[in-house]
């Protein structure tokens, strides 16, 4: 900063929005210093006494559970600038880094808590840190594949006339990086971190109660409480828990979705696609304060200065490469060959030690029967969403506030309200192979709603006229004119539903009210016991299975039906 | 003024009355203030072997007028008889076609063509007959089996018209069917339907036509009604004196246009007497009916007055021709002149468009200047803009949220137009230095240079 800029700088006059803001400011600081003094102490001796089911404790409890989903937003957001970003840039290493990103995605993420558990609290012994460390890094497997795979598609997809344009200017690669493709990627960055923060807030949720084999903790959060109430069979504590936890999510959605999506909208590169919504409250606020304001804009300025730095050669810069690329792609195909041979040998060999044909066939049945019940839950979802979906959607007032209550609903942690189902089901002994199946969908249904809707809204009207004219009317309306406009949402919406279904078997296979115990067959519930049990072998196994499966059925149903819905079902 | 009809009343015709609309309104209600009239006091009728254009401007109501004929709209007041009996609904015998073809992507030609018999219930074998006949009269023959996204506009559009012609409706509505096409498709698809109608080969009685295009219009049709906007009634009624086929070039039919040309500009005056010779610029109301302005922007108003200065117009020139040597559509041409009308730059006068001194000024002058003359020119005609800048002056920090404005223009407009009538006079004030605007807070504000 020059002295030339002084005397503008003290004209600003703090005003009352400005008292708020920062007010605001200094309380989060507080909440933020005191939850991380509590993440360095050591594991207290009885892990039961931490939680208390007395609804007072329950703020804090929600301000610890939300700083988690934070921290490990910050750690996908690192891990996207970075994973994704090397993977888009380097031929060679997109090769390896997406195919492994596409397999990691398929994981059921539950499943990751048996080895992250056993690796974080061995870094840090006896200390809380350890098992947080775990629960953050669970939340921030939910989030980072989805996202970095929405960065790298917007880094490929970057219009070549403004990267020709950039390279005129002579910007060197971090410029380029900072002016143009940041900025392109962030609409769609922000759409799937949204999407992502939604999935995380059920994993947070689950992590929280951290039984593996003998180790047991119970991190301070609303999760944990939940399950100190199941365990206590407290069903007010639940409704408590599940009024907070509305609460979060309610502020979560004023205080940063809404204002974020609409600061993003601003770097929209096709006009008309966004939906033109009044801006939210807060950033109208912000935009009020003086003082605020006045720091926003330094620090976006150094942000921006920091985006300019001349990093990296100049496009006018004489390359020569020291080594012919034909040669370095014959070396790095080899090096990829060996490793995947080496790593293929040695699953062969773990494999073939520790696990029977028998167990494995097993395994693999279980596999079908959780697919069949995702399946029937997904048309079941369907038959339910579809016709009302379409309903909600062809008025646009209906549909502006079903988006919003989809969206919202989305983002609740369905497992909140879990015990709930259970108690139902222990009071009226129902089966729990057909009972416990709903619980999947209960929170990724809103996926299917949410698509059908926008489907619906965005159905082109002439067309709407054009059957109305010609009389078309009943199920010939259904079969010709709706449902063909609505498939592509219709494939989208149930493919990410499926997707949270498969991660969800883990959670909703197996269930608890105080010392019973129900369970239904499948391959999320052998996920579950073998879990609690510390069977990492189990574990893994089945781990492995419901990525094979998942995989399997992207690859062969829901790919080729979007491919085909994309070239028959689009309005151009 | 404008209601009176220009001609006298044209001579009954032989036909059977098809529709009869009696006194129709559209009104949109409107949260704020008064309805919004979109049409108000429209009687016409059509009858059996002619064919009738609608003619006016985008956004005068025509294609609206069309949504209530085809019963795809009930209409606020009034009624529509239809073949003696009242309208309910979308009634058989009513075909439409549509701008934007409106074919459904999934279906294929014959599929899309057979879905208006496929709602009727006729069998199979039947359909797959008058399918195919009505794809082989309008040219398609061959095209079966493709998709609409395999075909080119024209194409699409034929589509559109088979499918409506192929359940033989009595009355084919067509909604500005040329108007998504290039001039040279536009042109040959136009003609095939006049031959194919004055062969009498298609099973049509009558056909109703909204257009924006008034060669079109003089080319197709047997009767035109002129609509004047806000709100949308037919203004003049006139019989087209030709037969079929029609000569574009023919001394008559060039006088014809030329005549319909001169009857659209006739309009009253925009801006009053008061509002001219209002001494005190801080307490101008806004009038009731301040004027929807199109999505204008300044350097086409600018090129469009040093076109009109030019060699070989020297400031005035007959409509058509203008239209003709800018490449420019009536739709767009009508706006650029009554904006320039509006600003005090032209004047518009029976089919011809003349610049003003101040106009001439304005072209001949360097760009400060002319952002001065544009400036005073804005302040001076525009009431909008004199209540925004009084009240940017009286306001300490200099800064209005445009919201206000808005909801002041859509006492008299739609919020559409509301919208696009603040954009358009933000872009010409910026241009001439008078406010400016904060997109990203919604905000009216003079900056150091606009004070």
């Amino acid at each position: 900063m020059t002295d030339g800029s002084l005397p503008g700088n003290l004209r600003v006059r703090p005003n009352v929005p400005d008292l708020l803001g920062l007010l605001a400011i200094m309380a989060g600081a507080v909440i933020v210093a005191t939850a991380g003094r509590h993440m360095l102490v050591p594991i207290p001796a009885s892990e039961a006494g931490t939680i208390h089911l007395n609804p007072a404790w329950l703020p804090a409890y929600a301000v610890r559970t939300t700083l988690r989903m934070f921290a490990a937003l910050a750690a996908s957001l690192v891990f996207t600038f970075t994973y994704a970003v090397w993977a888009a840039k380097s031929r060679r290493a997109g090769q390896v880094l997406i195919p492994l990103l596409d397999i990691l995605q398929s994981v059921p993420i539950l499943g990751f808590l048996t080895f992250t558990v056993v690796f974080f609290l061995g870094l840090f012994p006896g200390r809380m840190m350890g098992a947080e460390l775990a629960a953050i890094f669970t939340i921030f497997t939910s989030q980072a594949w989805n996202m970095a795979f929405a960065m790298y598609q917007a880094l490929r997809t970057v219009p070549p006339d403004l990267e020709e344009a950039a390279l005129c200017f002579g910007l060197t690669p971090w410029q380029r990086f900072w002016r143009l493709e940041v900025p392109f990627a962030i609409p769609s960055l922000v759409w799937n971190t949204m999407i992502s923060m939604s999935g995380g807030w059920f994993m947070v949720v689950y992590s929280e109660t951290i039984t593996v084999g003998n180790t047991d903790i119970a991190l301070p959060g609303i999760g944990s409480y939940v399950g100190v109430a199941i365990e206590q069979r407290n069903i007010w504590a639940i409704f408590y828990a599940i009024a907070a936890m509305l609460a979060v999510i309610l502020a979560y959605d004023q205080l940063l979705f809404r204002p974020v999506v609409a600061w993003s909208a601003r770097f929209q590169t096709d006009e008309g696609t966004t939906l033109a919504a009044p801006d939210p409250w807060v950033l109208t606020l912000l935009r009020r304060t003086h003082l605020l304001r006045q720091a926003c804009l330094r620090l976006g300025g150094m942000m921006t200065r920091i985006g300019w730095l001349p990093l990296g050669p100049r496009p006018s810069a004489p390359r020569r490469p020291l080594v012919p690329s034909r040669l370095l792609d014959s070396a790095w195909i080899a090096a990829l060959a060996v490793c995947a041979i080496t790593i293929g040998w040695k699953t062969w060999a773990y494999a073939s030690t520790h696990y029977t044909a028998g167990q494995m066939l097993h395994v693999t049945m279980l596999g079908g029967v959780t697919l069949a019940r995702v399946m029937v839950t997904v048309i079941v979802a369907s038959l339910i969403w579809v016709p009302l979906g379409i309903w909600l959607g062809l008025s646009p007032r209906r549909a502006r506030r079903a988006q919003m209550a989809a969206q919202f609903m989305a983002a609740f942690p369905a497992n909140l309200f879990f015990p709930l189902v259970v108690v139902v089901i222990v009071r009226w002994h129902l089966n729990s192979n057909i009972w416990l199946t709903p619980l999947m969908l209960l929170g990724t249904q809103w996926y299917i709603l949410f698509n059908i809707v926008a489907g619906a809204s965005s159905y082109p009207g002439d067309l709407l006229e054009a059957a109305k004219n010609f009389h078309v009317r009943g199920w010939l309306w259904w079969r010709r004119v709706m449902l063909p406009g609505i498939t592509p949402y219709f494939i989208t919406g149930a493919l990410t539903a499926s997707g949270g279904a498969w991660n969800a078997a883990i959670a909703t296979e197996v269930a608890s009210w105080g010392d019973t115990t129900l369970s239904a067959n499948g391959l999320g519930a052998y996920i579950a016991h073998a879990t609690v049990a510390g069977a990492t072998d189990q574990v893994g196994l089945g781990m492995a299975i419901m990525a094979a499966f998942v995989l399997l059925l992207n690859r062969a149903l829901w790919r080729p039906l979007s491919n085909y819905a994309a070239r028959h079902y689009t309005f151009d | 003024m404008m209601q009176q009809p220009d001609t006298a009343p044209p001579p009954p015709k032989s036909g059977t009355e098809l529709v009869r609309i009696i006194n129709c309104r559209q009104a949109y209600h409107k949260e704020s203030a008064t309805d919004l009239v979109v049409l108000d006091g429209v009687n016409l009728s059509i009858r059996s072997g002619e064919i009738v254009g609608l003619l006016g401007r985008s956004g005068s109501g025509k294609s609206t007028l069309l949504r209530i004929i085809a019963g795809l709209l009930p209409p606020t007041a009034g009624e529509v008889i239809w073949k003696g009996k009242k309208l309910e609904g979308p009634a058989d015998g009513i075909s439409m076609v549509f701008q934007s073809f409106a074919l459904f992507p999934w279906l294929t030609v014959q599929k899309n063509v057979e879905l208006g018999l496929e709602a009727k219930g006729v069998p199979m074998a039947e359909r797959h007959k008058l399918a195919e006949d009505a794809i082989g009269l309008i040219g398609l023959g061959g095209y079966e089996n493709a998709y609409p996204k395999e075909l080119s506009g024209g194409m699409r559009q034929r589509v559109g018209l088979a499918r409506a012609l192929v359940v033989h409706p009595d009355l084919l509505l067509m909604d500005e069917p040329f108007s998504a096409l290039d001039v040279l498709t536009a042109e040959n698809l136009r003609t095939d339907l006049v031959e194919l109608w004055a062969e009498k080969k298609l099973p049509i009685q009558s056909i109703l036509l909204v257009t924006h295009n008034i060669e079109e219009a003089v080319l197709m049709c047997d009767r035109i009604l002129i609509f004047s906007s806000n709100p949308g009634r037919v203004a003049y009624e006139l019989q087209v004196p030709f037969e079929h086929p029609r000569n574009r070039e023919d001394a008559a039919f060039r006088q014809f246009v030329d005549r319909i040309y001169a009857l659209m500009t006739r309009r009253a005056p925009v801006v009053s007497e008061a509002d001219m010779t209002d001494p005190d610029m801080k307490h101008v109301q806004i009038t009731a009916d301040a004027v929807a302005l199109p999505a204008l922007p300044i350097n086409t108003i600018v090129g469009m007055m040093e076109t009109l200065a030019a060699d070989p117009l020297h400031g005035r020139a007959d409509l058509p021709l203008l239209a003709s040597r800018l490449q420019l559509e009536l739709d767009d041409l009508f706006p650029l002149g009554e904006s320039l009308q509006l600003l005090g730059f032209a004047e518009l006068e029976d089919g011809d468009i003349m610049l003003t001194p101040e106009g001439m000024r304005f072209v001949q002058s360097e760009h400060d200047t002319r952002k001065n003359i544009l400036w005073h020119s804005m302040l001076h005609n525009i009431p909008m803009v004199r209540t925004i800048r009084a009240v940017l002056d009286e306001r300490p920090n200099h800064r209005a949220s445009a919201e206000r404005f808005r909801d002041e223009l859509e006492d008299s407009m739609s919020p559409d137009y509301a919208r696009q009538t603040l954009q358009t006079l933000i872009g010409w004030a910026r241009y001439a230095e008078l406010f400016d605007f904060d997109e990203e807070a919604d905000q009216l504000f003079l900056d150091d240079e606009t004070e």
